[in-house]
């Protein structure tokens, strides 16, 4: 009989249901001991079951030629070329941040970092994409600081460059913010280890911190409930459940483990996050498809006096869980002692039992008490699946007549314009964008961060990186269908801004409370969204993370399904054009502009409409001109002599063709003069080169791009023949930004106004 | 005959990969030496690079001073050899007293990461020896605790003696006297808080760090034994 103490309820507060319980006895055959109850409710959890989510997520389109390793396990592995690849993942901290916000992102950082090491990848860039409350509101602005400084602390100093990301402040998030986490690293093809225990006989030896009582209950308790629903108990309570970060143990841990993988001594390893030890040896053992023995006094704890259910499920940070063979296992204890990296002999993988089940068992000493005994594949594969109710809301109808291009003209665009420029610059120099020498586009300086595609142990052979990560509530809640394909499309964009050709995509789902029928339409259109532009643009989906619950007073976030999307250039031999332009460049508009406000961040932003319809999305017309940009730019940046056709490229999205040219502007510090509607030839939504109205200014119509050139007859002409739209403009030059009849400010206008939008949340 | 250079680890050490990169393709021979072993091996220079030795725990270089590879290090500084800290090194190296003055929390509490304009204050330095007084690079910054501090006799005698080898043009983190690199009286030790190998080449933005590693490479081949 194994220890049984827990009363008829208490599988409620550890986040399961009675149904799941009925599960559990039906599974183990008995009634579950108090170990066996605490890591089913760990490891069915929303957060690592993806139990409401998973019978949507089989419809993403996730092969491809380069990939090797898709979703499932730690992180997508995707070809490169010249036996090197590259390790992805994103995951979201949102409800740890939305409690202690420094922590809450710093654990998300350590987390993900430990995904990409795991695959035997050094990890080389991060991503952070944030969307937090409004900046008037003071504790958005606390979380926001708190949020930067976390990823601040914890990324510079684990020695991981923070080089893109995007944060977007907008009141849909006041209650429960997202932070969502990505991360790239570089491996060599043959150096790519699994997290799976194989070899009977070899042991399961715990690396890193000790275990102590932090972060436990962090999958169930905390990820996977709402905010301020009534008996959800008081969120600050909750506290106890965010873990604590430190980055010195993290950095010293990459270096110990990426030693072991390089030196070949670990069968399988695997990255100790949700759910802790549970988790960890559970999952390894249902991949082996073996047994394994766990001894739950040997673990290394920060305090006396701990449980075996609290060492099983504590989310204490900085641990990895490595199976080795007993003749590795002297040099393993060597390398970690070298790095000053604790490690612990906790378990042994065994022979499946003559029922052909490979079992987790858990033991208080090597020969002492047995606490559980249960099939490893029943924790990590077999919660329930939930077909969850879904439905379109009831006035999507009405919601999608109430179109802002009805509102009233602004009486001053430039008024609305200088509102609507936001240099984010005060978030991103507050991380460590250049460690390795990479990084070839910073923050700012292009629509996708660019990277040289080289680490420590893998020289530099003139591939470069592009990354871009993004997300769009007002384009989602109008049309979460649209809206994630509009989202895709605008990261793929990016990405072929820098010169780079589109390889993988990773995508975090931040959505509301799945029991809402409403969430689970937003989440399954957002899935088709993104399977249609993916399918469409030849992208796979290679991993993602799917962040459920994001609701707060029972009112569920807008739709923020958030993409990351890498692309590969190569042959890169100088610095490729990024946004601005030169004196005297003409600028071409390539795409046509829909003259269309839906989802607008003019429309939310600036006049609070949030209904409406998007502006439609041709993915055939966005093929042809993010390949034809991705070309014309990577001929600047990789050939031997560069054409020098093009001097500046900047991607048009959020705040329409307005913001895109104040902020090639900006950066160039050479102003600009656009044709107004008396131009002759018709305007940017016709054939004709100038842009007539606020709703020309503002739409957020996809697949647009400005050129800088001094060359415009030859640019014309390239898009012409490559079937994408294309006009001039206006003509770069003086200090002004001037949109004849509409605009007309000085630059140092602009440039205040955008330092002041970041400069004073954060000041 | 290419002069070879030992880059310092420690445990939180993050850019002794990326100063063994720059520095090799100016032609050294540069590796990476273990802050446990208690012979520096044969080199005709020593870099202590950035990151965050033990963590910044306690403080920026306060344990890492107390590393084996410390006592050979001070004995090669002393006997003239060229060391050079950047960033967590000058940090290290004020702390090991083998500079002057301390690093303080940047006056706006804040981690800055970003590239600024700097002067060169002296010409009499291992790393500036190449470089005209007054001559402005673009080096990029990146640190939390990196404002130089230090008694006011101490900066008027660094000033006087031609120690402070580069200035910010647009200081950072509130530094007296905008120091942003400073030397031994002898020149051949220096500390500064930018970091001159991510100015290594016009791909990442920046190569005017060049003629200040060239410099410090030249010292080295100097000493180097035929």
């Amino acid at each position: 009989m194994l220890p049984r103490n827990y009363g008829p309820t208490t599988h409620r507060s550890l986040g399961l249901t009675d149904d799941e319980l009925d599960e559990i006895v039906r599974m183990v055959g008995r009634a579950p001991s108090d170990v066996e109850l605490a890591m089913y409710a760990v490891m069915w959890s929303e957060h690592c079951s993806y139990k409401s989510s998973r019978v949507h997520l089989g419809r993403l389109p996730t092969t491809g030629e380069r990939v090797i390793v898709g979703p499932g396990e730690n992180a997508g592995v995707v070809d490169v070329g010249d036996g090197i690849a590259i390790a992805v993942r994103i995951e979201s901290h949102n409800h740890p941040s939305a409690i202690e916000p420094y922590q809450g992102a710093a654990t998300g950082v350590g987390g993900i970092i430990r995904d990409i090491f795991t695959m035997g990848a050094r990890p080389i860039a991060l991503m952070d994409p944030l969307f937090i409350g409004p900046a008037d509101d003071p504790r958005s602005r606390y979380i926001l600081d708190g949020v930067v400084r976390g990823i601040s602390g914890y990324g510079n100093s684990v020695g991981v460059p923070t080089v893109g990301g995007q944060t977007t402040l907008d009141p849909s998030y006041r209650g429960n913010p997202l932070v969502n986490v990505f991360c790239l690293g570089l491996m060599r093809v043959e150096n790519l280890v699994l997290g799976s225990a194989t070899g009977v006989g070899n042991l399961a030896v715990l690396l890193g911190s000790r275990t102590g009582r932090d972060g436990i209950g962090g999958v169930s308790v905390l990820a996977s409930s709402s905010f301020g629903e009534p008996g959800s108990g008081d969120d600050a309570a909750k506290r106890p459940s965010v873990q604590v970060g430190d980055p010195y143990e993290e950095k010293r841990l990459i270096e110990a483990c990426l030693q072991l993988l390089d030196e070949q001594l670990v069968v399988g390893i695997q990255d100790l996050g949700g759910a802790g030890l549970a988790c960890a040896t559970s999952e390894t053992a249902a991949r082996g498809g073996l047994s394994m023995d766990v001894d739950v006094a040997v673990v290394p704890r920060r305090e006396a006096g701990m449980s075996a259910v609290e060492v099983m499920t504590s989310e204490s940070q900085e641990r990895m869980l490595a199976i080795v063979t007993p003749e590795a296992l002297e040099r393993v204890n060597q390398v970690c002692r070298r790095w000053e990296v604790e490690a612990t002999v906790v378990g042994e993988v065994r022979q499946c039992d003559p029922d052909g089940i490979g079992r987790l068992r858990v033991r208080d000493g090597a020969s002492g008490e047995l606490l559980a005994e249960v099939p490893a594949a029943s924790l990590a594969e077999d919660a329930p699946r939930y077909r969850r109710p879904l439905a379109a809301p009831l006035d999507a109808a009405e919601r999608r007549a109430d179109d802002p291009g009805a509102l009233a003209p602004p009486d001053d665009c430039g008024a609305d314009l200088l509102a609507l420029v936001a240099d984010p610059s005060p978030v991103y120099r507050q991380y460590d964008h250049q460690l390795f020498l990479n990084t070839v586009l910073a923050p700012g300086a292009g629509d996708a961060a660019l990277l040289e595609c080289a680490a420590p142990g893998i020289a530099w052979t003139g591939k470069a990186l592009a990354l871009s990560a993004d997300g769009n509530p007002g384009w989602c809640r109008l049309d979460p269908r649209a809206g994630t394909a509009a989202t895709v499309a605008e990261s793929v964009l990016n990405v072929a801004c820098t010169g780079a050709r589109p390889i993988a995509l990773v995508n975090c789902l931040n959505f509301g409370n799945p029991e809402h029928p409403e969430v689970m339409w937003q989440l399954s259109e957002a899935i088709d969204g993104m399977t249609e532009a993916c399918t469409a643009l030849g992208l796979p989906v290679v991993g993602g993370n799917v962040s459920l619950y994001n609701s707060s007073e029972g009112t569920d976030i807008d739709p923020t399904p958030v993409v990351a999307v890498v692309g590969l250039l190569e042959g890169l031999v100088r610095r490729p054009p990024a946004i601005g332009w030169r004196d005297g460049d003409a600028v071409v508009l390539l795409g046509r502009t829909h003259p269309a406000l839906g989802g607008s961040r003019w429309a939310r932003a600036l006049r609070g409409h949030r209904d409406g319809e998007l502006p439609p999305l041709d993915l055939a017309a966005h093929a042809r001109v993010s390949g034809l940009v991705a070309g014309l730019v990577a001929a600047e940046a990789s050939a031997e002599a560069a054409p020098g056709l093009v001097t500046g490229v900047h991607d048009v999205s959020d705040g329409g063709l307005g913001v895109a040219l104040a902020e090639c502007a900006m950066a160039a510090g050479v102003g600009c003069v656009v044709g107004g509607s008396s131009r002759a030839g018709g305007s940017a939504s016709g054939d004709g080169g100038c842009v007539a109205s606020h709703r020309e200014l503002f739409s957020e119509s996809a697949s647009r791009v400005l050129v800088a050139t001094s060359r415009p007859d030859r640019v014309v002409a390239l898009a012409l023949a490559a079937g994408v739209p294309a006009v001039v403009i206006g003509t770069a030059g003086g200090s002004r930004l001037v949109v004849e009849g509409l605009v007309d400010l000085e630059l140092v206008e602009l440039r205040r106004a955008a330092a002041a939008y970041f400069g004073e949340v954060l000041a | 005959m290419s002069p070879a250079v030992g880059v310092v680890c420690f445990p939180g050490s993050n850019c002794e990969h990326d100063v063994v990169r720059a520095l090799a393709s100016l032609g050294a021979s540069a590796r990476i030496v273990w802050h446990g072993d208690d012979d520096l091996g044969d080199v005709d220079a020593v870099v202590l690079p950035g990151g965050f030795a033990h963590g910044d725990y306690l403080r920026p270089g306060a344990i890492a001073r107390f590393s084996p590879v410390m006592g050979p290090l001070r004995r090669f500084a002393l006997d003239g050899g060229p060391v050079l800290g950047i960033c967590n090194g000058f940090q290290v190296l004020t702390e090991a007293g083998l500079l002057p003055g301390a690093l303080r929390r940047n006056s706006g509490l804040r981690f800055v990461c970003t590239t600024v304009p700097c002067v060169v204050g002296s010409s009499s330095s291992v790393l500036t020896a190449a470089t005209p007084v007054g001559t402005v690079l673009a080096l990029p910054v990146n640190h939390g605790e990196g404002s130089f501090v230090c008694d006011e006799a101490t900066l008027e005698s660094l000033e006087d003696n031609g120690q402070v080898v580069l200035r910010y043009a647009d200081n950072p983190n509130g530094s007296m006297g905008d120091v942003a690199g400073i030397a031994n009286r002898a020149g051949n030790v220096v500390g500064l808080m930018p970091h001159p190998e991510r100015a290594s080449s016009d791909l990442i933005g920046s190569s005017d760090g060049i003629a200040l590693l060239g410099s410090f490479l030249a010292a080295a081949s100097a000493t180097a034994p035929f």
